[in-house]
């Protein structure tokens, strides 16, 4: 049995343009999701891949739509199956590029056993996670990351359920790769996303996106430049972490406890503070529950973007094609031993 | 010990041409592999031969209950046997609890071997036996033949000296028992004697006690009077010659499906979920590396066949395979495959229904749900499989119709055909059906722009899988433009591809088989109409009728939908159509309303299959009342 082989040349030089299908997107003026659209179209020229072998899944949901909007191999599945699809298709073919997009309901809520399941297993899918904390397609009902207290149309007197942490889940989950990006930063979104498609196993690249019809300014702790500086965490491998307006606060570690410190006020270098290593997992866990304190929490820090953590580790279908390669060592079973079995009889 | 040959008696040897035997114990007595062996002697024997295992659903229900009662079933004979015995011949009660859940289905005059041991006070209490009855001698057996051996007595006696643990000698008891058969039926034990030493290659200790306890069972009955006025049967064998192997239904299908994904060139994928009673081919499937098998146990049954249509996509020949309640919950997922207009196989094994309903007992309960379980039109084949080996020839032609008329496609199987066995009569690859996948090649910029939804005379799109430059398109489950697979909400767009997806399914009859009747007159009184697992006993039925002189066939469909386009004009034949079926009647609904004729249904609906006895008189019945 063979698999469907492709022959890959030397793909021709392309553009973003090159990957924009003939058709309109259809989001709402100002979504969120034109953004990721811009950064994933202007993106893929760079990652060398024939555009015959790239393929976005997508479940349903605004972001699901993405894939109708890429010149490449698409399937628009259904609500919540975009992981599983994607997870069948890298599986039986792993030289495809293949791209999932989702959202906070189609990933995390309808499709959490597939969400889960998926980053244990380490397949090879660069999945983005187009995050608005809201039902934007159904009309505005809360989500599984709406913050606490929000009134939608079906929490009229506030949201009830605590949402979940989708750093801690991932990484909880065993995903091997986890960052956080955010619409309007179109370069930085680019940059994390190259990563995750350079990144062998399942990269999850959590956008913030904001829904301007049912949840406008999410994010907007995190938006104008000034709240910008004072609220995020821009991490990189290898630098201590540092921000604020003059980078003059740092976080250290006191034992596992975050500590935000004044640098300048406390008379430490640099090098006192915690160094951003992706590949700590116990340190990616730390930062993973950041995310749970709000701008207005006394146990306030900074909401980390970036890579907060990404390792090497086995991915699911180089470990079944060697476990096939190895059955097939003294030779591919035949079709007359198939059928003949282990345990005939004759007959005389 | 020495050679089984020397016999010390004379033994009266009766020539039979069937018998069914049951071995029946406690779910931890080992009645599985002994009945195992028995086939596997007697298949190599050349015999025809039927098997069904009856097991309970808890792993290790509580010892020596009703509950606990583990049975294994066959029919061995010298002419075909297409059912393991609508009841038996011989029974071997290896408890109290064992007797009294299967007495009921012993013949009349049947032969009973009692393991003595299993019917000591506590054993009977257990059972539910009234206190101080004693079945083995109070004459409550009087119509049958009855022979209590202390098995567990003269395991132990024949092991005294084997080194083993009193805990390991008592285990051996399944295998005196064996032997004990081995002789009643004039069989060789060479067979079990190499299984024994293969399977406990690292404990030849352990293998040697087995076979020991095997022998003393062996010259138990050579030397016992017990068996004198019984004597021994002789099975005469009939199988032609060529090489044979013994499937079960759930094996067939998992080799099908491998060997239509080599028949097409493609690789075989199968997204799966663990379901009894349809586990075993995702079992069978992962041991087939060697064959290039990709197996993914999904997370849920909703991530087992989507999976699957994700390699389909891919270009792999996909597949899932469930029960019941896992069809439940692809459904959403096959309305999706229905929409893609993508090949994909899947397998449900039925089992008694609803919900978790009876997980190890067989039921044809699913077929609406296959035939009509999806949310809007959506149209796709269903085709069944009647006998283990025809689970291979059933699966095959449902990967082959999946494959060239792009669509998913059901197979449905059940329980009873999952477990049951018989000989096969190993098929070369030449005789299979080649498959035709129909993948597009790649197009250049300068030509016409690829329509992934443009069809052929059967309707059928074409495969275009990534990879393939040029053909790059996005397909999904919102409705589709004609040809161009743009999303589309146009009414009469969607009417008319409404209508294209019901042709496409409709036209597949043009590629199958026109329907034959599998045995009696092509005109007569009565038309038996079977699908699924009644085959054999049917076909034992209407065969019994047809020597008692009665105007009747049987034909047993394959193809549920669509219909042989001859349907029509065969049950016209016949002045009344019986169809027997393992549901309210549900075949029946399908047949009325297409047909506009009133069937005689008939239902069974115990989480049992059909015998051939009921079947008998209700076709008996009937033609009375013509």
């Amino acid at each position: 049995m063979t698999d469907n082989d492709t022959t890959i040349t030397a793909p021709p030089v392309l553009t973003a343009k090159d990957f924009a299908s003939d058709q309109e997107p259809k989001w709402c003026p100002g979504c969120g999701d034109h953004a990721v659209l811009q950064q994933l179209k202007n993106l893929m020229p760079e990652l060398g891949v024939a555009k015959e072998n790239i393929v976005f899944i997508s479940g349903i949901g605004c972001s699901s739509r993405l894939p109708y909007y890429m010149a490449t191999y698409g399937v628009h599945g259904i609500h919540g199956r975009a992981l599983p699809m994607a997870s069948g298709l890298k599986t039986s073919r792993p030289e495809l590029s293949v791209w999932v997009a989702t959202g906070d309901g189609d990933a995390l809520s309808i499709g959490g056993n597939h969400f889960i399941h998926t980053l244990r297993r380490n397949i090879d899918l660069n999945v983005v996670l187009f995050n608005n904390e809201i039902y934007g397609l159904t009309k505005g009902q809360y989500s599984p990351t709406t913050k606490l207290g929000l009134r939608t149309v079906t929490s009229p007197s506030g949201v009830i359920d605590q949402p979940f942490n989708t750093a801690a889940l991932s990484i909880g989950s065993g995903g091997s790769f986890f960052a956080r990006a955010f619409d309007r930063d179109g370069k930085f979104l680019r940059s994390v996303l190259k990563r995750a498609a350079q990144h062998k196993g399942t990269s999850l690249v959590e956008v913030y996106q904001n829904c301007p019809i049912f949840n406008n300014g999410a994010f907007e702790e995190f938006a104008t430049p000034e709240k910008k500086a004072e609220n995020t965490l821009y991490l990189e491998h290898g630098q201590p972490l540092t921000f604020g307006k003059d980078k003059n606060k740092g976080i250290i570690l006191d034992g596992l406890t975050p500590v935000i410190v004044d640098i300048t006020k406390a008379k430490l270098s640099p090098d006192d503070l915690w160094v951003h290593n992706e590949a700590d997992i116990n340190k990616a866990s730390i930062l993973a529950r950041f995310a749970d304190n709000l701008s207005d929490s006394e146990r306030f820090l900074p909401r980390p973007f970036g890579i907060l953590y990404a390792d090497n580790r086995v991915t699911y279908e180089d470990a079944l094609t060697s476990q096939i390669n190895e059955a097939q060592s003294r030779g591919c079973g035949t079709l007359e031993e198939l059928l003949k079995g282990e345990h005939s009889y004759e007959i005389k | 010990m020495t050679d089984t040959k020397t016999t010390t008696r004379e033994v009266n040897v009766t020539s039979k041409t069937s018998v069914s035997v049951l071995f029946a114990g406690d779910s931890g007595d080992g009645m599985q592999l002994t009945g195992t062996q028995f086939a596997n002697t007697v298949a190599v024997h050349g015999s025809e031969l039927n098997t069904f295992p009856n097991f309970p659903s808890e792993i290790r229900a509580p010892a020596g209950t009703i509950a606990g009662v583990s049975g294994f079933q066959l029919q061995f004979g010298s002419k075909p046997v297409y059912t393991p015995g609508a009841k038996f011949d011989v029974m071997i009660a290896m408890n109290s609890a064992a007797l009294k859940a299967n007495l009921k289905d012993l013949h009349r005059g049947g032969i009973i071997i009692a393991g003595t041991e299993g019917f000591d006070e506590k054993n009977l209490k257990l059972a539910g036996y009234p206190e101080g009855s004693d079945p083995l001698h109070d004459g409550s057996l009087s119509n049958y033949i009855v022979f209590p051996v202390p098995v567990l007595q003269l395991t132990r006696e024949a092991l005294r000296e084997s080194g083993l643990s009193s805990k390991e000698i008592d285990r051996c008891k399944n295998m005196f028992v064996l032997g004990l058969l081995y002789w009643l039926y004039n069989l060789p034990l060479q067979g079990t004697i190499e299984t024994l030493q293969a399977k406990f290659q690292k404990n030849i200790q352990m293998a040697e006690a087995n076979i020991r306890a095997m022998k003393a069972g062996y010259f138990f009955g050579d030397e016992t009077e017990l068996f004198a006025n019984l004597g021994r049967f002789d099975i005469a064998p009939q199988k032609q010659h060529g090489i044979y192997r013994r499937v079960t239904g759930n094996e067939a299908c998992a080799i099908a499906l491998t060997a239509a994904a080599m028949r097409a060139n493609l690789q075989l994928f199968l997204g799966s979920y663990p379901i009894t009673p349809a586990t075993e081919i995702l079992q069978t499937l992962a041991k087939f590396k060697k064959w290039g098998v990709k197996t993914f146990q999904a997370e849920d049954e909703i991530a087992g066949i989507v999976s699957s249509i994700g390699a389909a996509y891919g270009g792999a020949l996909a597949a899932t395979n469930t029960s019941g309640p896992g069809l439940a919950l692809k459904t959403e997922a096959l309305g999706l495959a229905v929409m893609l207009e993508i090949p994909l196989v899947v397998i449900n094994v039925q089992r008694g229904g609803p919900s978790t309903g009876l997980p190890t007992k067989p039921e044809q309960s699913d077929l609406f749900m296959a035939m009509f379980g999806r949310h809007g039109d959506a149209p796709l084949p269903v085709i069944a499989s009647c006998s283990p080996v025809d689970c291979f020839y059933t699966t095959y032609e449902a990967a082959r119709i999946a494959i060239e008329h792009m669509t998913p496609v059901i197979c449905l199987s059940d329980g009873y055909l999952a477990l049951s066995s018989e000989p096969w009569k190993v098929e070369s690859p030449e005789n299979l059906t080649a498959i035709n996948p129909r993948f597009p090649s790649a197009r250049k910029p300068e030509d016409p722009p690829f329509l992934p939804y443009k069809r052929d005379d059967r309707h059928v799109r074409a495969w275009a899988i990534p990879g393939t430059e040029g053909l790059e398109h996005r397909i999904g489950g919102l409705e589709k433009e004609h040809e161009t697979g743009y999303l589309s909400h146009d009414p009469d767009n969607h009417a008319l591809m409404t209508r294209l997806r019901e042709e496409k399914i409709a036209k597949i009859a043009d590629s199958i088989p026109l329907q034959s009747i599998d045995n009696g007159p092509e005109k007569g009184d009565l038309l038996v109409l079977g699908w699924g697992s009644s085959y054999g006993a049917i076909k034992t039925a209407v065969e019994q009728a047809l020597e008692n002189g009665l105007s009747v066939a049987h034909a047993h469909l394959r193809y549920i939908h669509p219909f042989p386009k001859n349907l029509g004009e065969i049950l016209g034949n016949y002045k009344k159509v019986l169809l027997p079926e393992n549901n309210s009647g549900q075949l029946l609904h399908i047949i009325r309303d297409k047909f506009m004729i009133a069937p005689e249904g008939f239902s069974k609906v115990q989480g049992v299959p059909f015998n051939e006895m009921e079947i008998l008189a209700k076709i008996t019945d009937l033609i009375k009342e013509l």
